[in-house]
């Protein structure tokens, strides 16, 4: 066995930079196959916008997985739940939604957007409490407890708001696109990728700055560990599962803001982007689910553009090509 | 000399297999007990009951008189046991810093328990702000090591910490363990290195197919060749 003595220097740890290049490359790639400038930018702005809300819905699943080992089939219902509870504050608001000014607009639409998140949050209390504590350790039959749960709100937001799609306008101030020349950028994607960056930055705050984050970190690589140390995870997996609830309501709305409309089934489709996300990023890893959400829509937006065929196929061979590449994903946080 | 620690008719299941067959021993308070034995004999499954990472199935462990088999692995730990798994289990996503401060539950980091751990292991002074994970497996021992002592600790569970180092790190190691004992912590070792175990131990437990096999002083042990390749299949010559 090679070893080296305690007073070896060692070698500079490498940073891995390759997965923050791949976005980047992919989208230079991009100009000389789209042709067009102007909608090479309207596109990547699609994707930059489209990824900060599929990361905004994706980053707390990821930290419960890496964390809690916990196969979340049911964190769409967050999504779904957190669209619908919007609809109770915005619905009565409408006249205020349709006002010119930027200030009332967003008078109505942060107190929804808080709503949405405390009560996903609260659902996320019950779930984790009910549903997943009884089979901590036990994949199979949490897949079969959280997809219960999934179809059981699905059908409960049926009962409660009808089967009919309900529409959910953009405020007018966010309408509109900011015209740069002859590309256009949609106001609503400027303000959906403002938000994703500010909650990326803000859990990497937590995360690499407090003795909360390095609790977490330390939980998604080794919980016995921690456990061993004195620290009661349990009480923190609880704590990282309600975050992640609540940032699913906030990206059932943005995303309900995005198509401006909600049903009940919205997140079916959403839940498959979300776990290639998770699953290409690296299990637990925050940086590697933001770059997969933006690779994803990236893949998603672009194929659109260039093959309309593939895009039903596009991300499951992104998801192909990144495991083929990197098998645990792109920053294996977790040995998992 | 009281026991801080006492396990008492333990038995522990891991699936189906049933790996601890009903273990009595007793640790006494400011002593060195080494616990010796086979692969497989049940040692690693042992420290991992005592910690409540498994449950023991039956039996009673207690600590300072109190009894600890059905509390959970923090509460344990917030009793005072400080635990050094086989595997180390550094966070190797954090660096050697955060792996303390993690470590230094109630609150900052005291500058003179870190200056004494350093006495031992300069490389952890070195490379503070290094990620655990590109520490050397030596290093990461260390590492392991410190983050038990880094507050005082009534018990402290150490799972093999010289296996598969080089020899000067694993004098490193003894001699930090030896001060450890000067300082009066008690001490539950496991250990293959039987150098490593003469050099520590004050007492002695050899353990075989889950159950303990033969108690008594480490220099006996020592002494007594014909004892050693009956319960460990090696002779201290061998090993010399």
């Amino acid at each position: 066995m090679t070893e080296l003595a305690a007073n070896d220097p060692l070698p500079k740890p490498k940073r891995d930079i390759a997965p923050i290049l791949l976005p980047v490359a992919l989208a230079l790639l991009m100009i000389p196959l789209i042709g067009s400038t102007s909608s090479w930018l309207t596109l990547t702005a699609a994707s930059l916008a489209m990824g900060m809300m599929i990361f905004i819905m994706a980053s707390g699943l990821t930290l419960v997985f890496g964390l809690m080992d916990v196969l979340n089939f049911g964190h769409g219902a967050f999504i779904a739940v957190g669209a619908y509870v919007a609809t109770l504050v915005l619905a009565p608001f409408a006249a205020s939604i349709q006002a010119d000014s930027l200030w009332i607009n967003l008078a109505v639409l942060a107190p929804a957007a808080l709503l949405s998140m405390a009560v996903s949050g609260a659902l996320g209390l019950v779930v984790e409490r009910v549903l997943i504590l009884p089979v901590y350790g036990q994949h199979l039959k949490q897949i079969l407890m959280t997809t219960g749960g999934l179809i059981v709100a699905e059908q409960t937001l049926y009962a409660l708001w009808g089967p009919q799609i309900i529409p959910m306008p953009l405020p007018t101030s966010l309408r509109g696109s900011f015209i740069f020349g002859d590309v256009a950028i949609a106001k609503y994607r400027v303000l959906a990728t403002l938000i994703g960056l500010a909650i990326f930055i803000a859990i990497q705050l937590v995360l690499n700055r407090s003795k909360l984050g390095l609790l977490i970190r330390a939980g998604v690589e080794n919980r016995e560990m921690v456990e061993a140390l004195g620290y009661r995870i349990r009480r923190l997996f609880l704590g990282v599962f309600m975050t992640g609830s609540a940032l699913a309501g906030l990206g059932g709305v943005m995303w309900a803001l995005y198509r401006e409309q909600v049903h009940a089934s919205m997140s079916d489709d959403l839940t498959v982007l979300i776990f290639i996300v998770v699953i290409i990023g690296g299990l637990g890893s925050i940086g590697g689910c933001f770059i997969g959400a933006i690779l994803v829509a990236m893949v998603a937006n672009y194929g659109g553009f260039l093959v309309p065929k593939l895009a039903l196929v596009s991300n499951i061979l992104l998801m192909v090509a990144i495991l083929m590449w990197r098998p645990r994903g792109l920053y294996a946080v977790t040995s998992r | 000399m009281t026991d801080l620690l006492k396990l008492s008719g333990v038995h522990t299941h891991i699936g189906r297999y049933h790996i601890l067959q009903g273990i009595d021993l007793a640790v006494p308070q400011g002593q060195v007990t080494m616990l010796l034995g086979r692969n497989g004999a049940g040692k690693t499954t042992t420290l991992r009951t005592i910690m409540g990472l498994w449950q023991a199935s039956s039996g009673e462990i207690s600590l300072s008189g109190d009894r600890i088999e059905s509390r959970a692995t923090p509460d344990i730990a917030r009793l005072g046991v400080g635990y050094v798994p086989e595997s180390m289990a550094v966070f190797s996503d954090l660096t050697v810093k955060e792996n303390l401060v993690l470590a230094a539950r109630d609150g900052p980091l005291d500058d003179t328990q870190l200056d004494w751990i350093f006495g031992f292991f300069p490389a952890l002074r070195r490379f503070w702000l290094s990620r655990a994970g590109s520490l050397s497996g030596g290093q990461k021992q260390m590492l392991s090591i410190a983050r038990a002592i880094i507050e005082p600790r009534k018990l402290l569970l150490i799972d093999e910490p010289t296996k598969g180092l080089a020899p000067a790190i694993v004098m490193a190691l003894i001699e930090c363990m030896r001060e450890i004992k000067r300082k009066g912590a008690t001490i539950l070792l496991v250990e293959q290195n039987f150098f490593a175990a003469r050099e520590l131990g004050d007492n002695v437990l050899v353990m075989d197919n889950g159950t303990i096999v033969h108690r008594g002083e480490m220099a006996a042990l020592a002494a007594d060749v014909p004892l050693q390749e009956r319960l460990l299949g090696l002779s201290l010559e061998a090993h010399q």
